[in-house]
């Protein structure tokens, strides 16, 4: 292993445009986010996979805001990989969002960084 | 060989609370150290007798550096081991084991917090971790918040239900002198509350409170011989799964289905023989899931088993006698204050005591749902 840490390696890509996620070579886990060993086992042989982008909202929760700022929503995505993140769902009223809703990722900006948001597919 | 605990063999002698609600003018290690005097009073000791301090302040990594210099103590050993606010159960099952081993023989467990008069917030240094934070989430609202969105999909929970476990604690807050939250608050009301983050309204949230509270452990040897009868300590276990809410593997299981089982495993005891129950409710669903996580109802029926009133006053199970986090006090971190109840329930001295106790599970939480660690005390006839 050389250069930087799995992290850094990770928002590389997204930079990029790309959505990795890690894969243990032995058991076929995918992992997120990112870590030097397989949870639990500790296995250090993983492979770089690109995700397919696709999942489904787990959980939701819409935070409101003293108007006129609007509400908006913070969501777990199951990604069809299986593995969990928390994300935003965009293209939709923020309370429209449901769990079940099948979701695509996206990559934007915000604050100067690239940031993994989702839409409803 | 893993599992094995001193069953009994250490006990509380002294217990305190201190400036529960508000204390201005008050620093967080002030409250602590008057909470620390008073249990070393309960117990009929000294100060100078304390050689073991188990200290969380919320603005002090080094709190237990800092309470030793501010009592002039100079303690064999000192923890400031902080799992979020079920750090005292933790620190309950260090100081028990340490004591039955005999390399200490008085400990102190001390916490004190002036959130609510230093700035009325949440005093915390815990964050959203780099991969949430970009998200907003109020933190740690949201967390819970999408756990109960979770636990109502799965389960058919309610707010409504939720609401009940926020009244049920009012309605013992009512008739606790000590608690800060008083007077009628109606399910309709709670649901009719400011929305926080969904499905959570404000008074599905807990307080924010200032408060300290302390508990001196010693052998229940020496305790037999205080003023006080000895509250022992009967199994305590901790347990841990995740920390961010997005890395949580199940999101209505928490890891007090493995801490409970454990505590009670080495207490010899089940849920059918606890008394009283304590649990960390900083939000309305977090009493619901650790209802089901400890084995008082089966998973998913938290929301039916609340229904009616049945863990207010009058109900089938005691829950939260003094009020809980919702509505006794929460001065950020709440586990001592759950074991505070639950001892002065066995000794039956508590304002909402509670007839023919022998048995208390208090019950602690830290992080997101995190850190989950389960303590259970019971009085002389259970040794």
């Amino acid at each position: 292993m050389s250069g930087a840490g799995p992290e850094a390696h990770w928002r590389a890509a997204l930079a990029e445009g790309r959505l990795l996620l890690q894969r243990a070579r032995a058991s076929g886990t995918v992992i997120f986010p990112p870590r030097l060993a397989e949870p639990g086992s500790g296995d250090i042989a993983l492979d770089w996979i690109e995700a397919s982008g696709l999942g489904t909202v787990h959980a939701v929760t819409v935070i409101a805001r003293k108007p006129p700022e609007p509400p908006y929503n913070v969501v777990l995505v199951e990604l069809d990989e299986h593995v969990r993140l928390m994300s935003r769902v965009e293209g939709i009223a923020p309370d429209a969002v449901t769990i079940g809703m099948r979701v695509r990722a996206r990559i934007s900006e915000e604050d100067g960084a690239p940031l993994l948001l989702f839409e409803p597919v | 060989m893993g599992g094995q605990f001193p069953r009994g063999a250490a006990s509380i002698a002294g217990l305190a609370t201190f400036g529960i609600g508000e204390m201005p003018g008050w620093s967080s290690l002030e409250l602590a150290a008057q909470a620390g005097l008073r249990a070393v009073a309960d117990a009929g000791m000294t100060m100078a007798e304390v050689d073991a301090l188990f200290i969380c302040l919320p603005d002090d990594q080094l709190a237990g550096l800092s309470f030793a210099e501010y009592l002039g103590l100079a303690p064999r050993f000192t923890d400031c081991n902080r799992t979020g606010g079920s750090a005292f159960m933790s620190h309950v099952a260090t100081a028990s084991i340490m004591l039955a081993a005999g390399y200490i023989d008085c400990a102190l467990i001390a916490y004190g917090a002036n959130q609510r008069s230093a700035g009325g917030r949440l005093a915390t240094p815990v964050r959203s971790n780099r991969w949430e934070a970009p998200y907003h989430p109020l933190f740690p609202a949201s967390s819970y918040a999408l756990a109960a969105s979770r636990h109502m999909h799965d389960y058919g929970t309610t707010r409504a239900q939720l609401a009940e476990v926020a009244v049920a604690a009012r309605r013992w807050a009512d008739t606790n002198p000590e608690a800060f939250a008083h007077g009628p608050l109606t399910i309709d009301e709670v649901l009719a509350a400011r929305m926080l983050s969904s499905p959570l309204s404000v008074r599905d949230c807990c307080l924010v409170t200032d408060g300290a509270a302390a508990l001196l452990l010693t052998r229940t040897d020496r305790a037999r011989g205080g003023p006080k009868a000895p509250v022992a300590i009967l199994g305590a276990a901790a347990a841990t799964w995740h920390n961010a809410i997005s890395q949580m593997p199940d999101l209505t299981t928490t890891a007090a289905a493995e801490s409970g089982p454990r505590s009670y495993a080495m207490a010899g005891l089940g849920p059918a023989e606890i008394d009283v129950v304590q649990l960390y409710d900083a939000f309305t669903i977090n009493t619901i899931l650790f209802l089901e996580d400890l084995g008082f109802c089966p998973k998913g029926e938290g929301g039916r088993f609340v229904e009616g009133g049945m863990i207010a006053p009058g109900g089938r199970l005691a829950v939260n006698t003094n009020g809980g986090g919702l509505s006794c006090c929460h001065p950020g971190m709440y586990g001592l204050f759950a074991l505070v109840e639950a001892a002065r329930q066995v000794r039956g001295e508590a304002a909402n005591q509670i007839g023919g106790v022998e048995v208390a599970l208090a019950h602690g939480n830290g992080g997101t749902l995190s850190s989950q660690a389960t303590a259970i005390l019971g009085s002389a006839a259970t040794l």
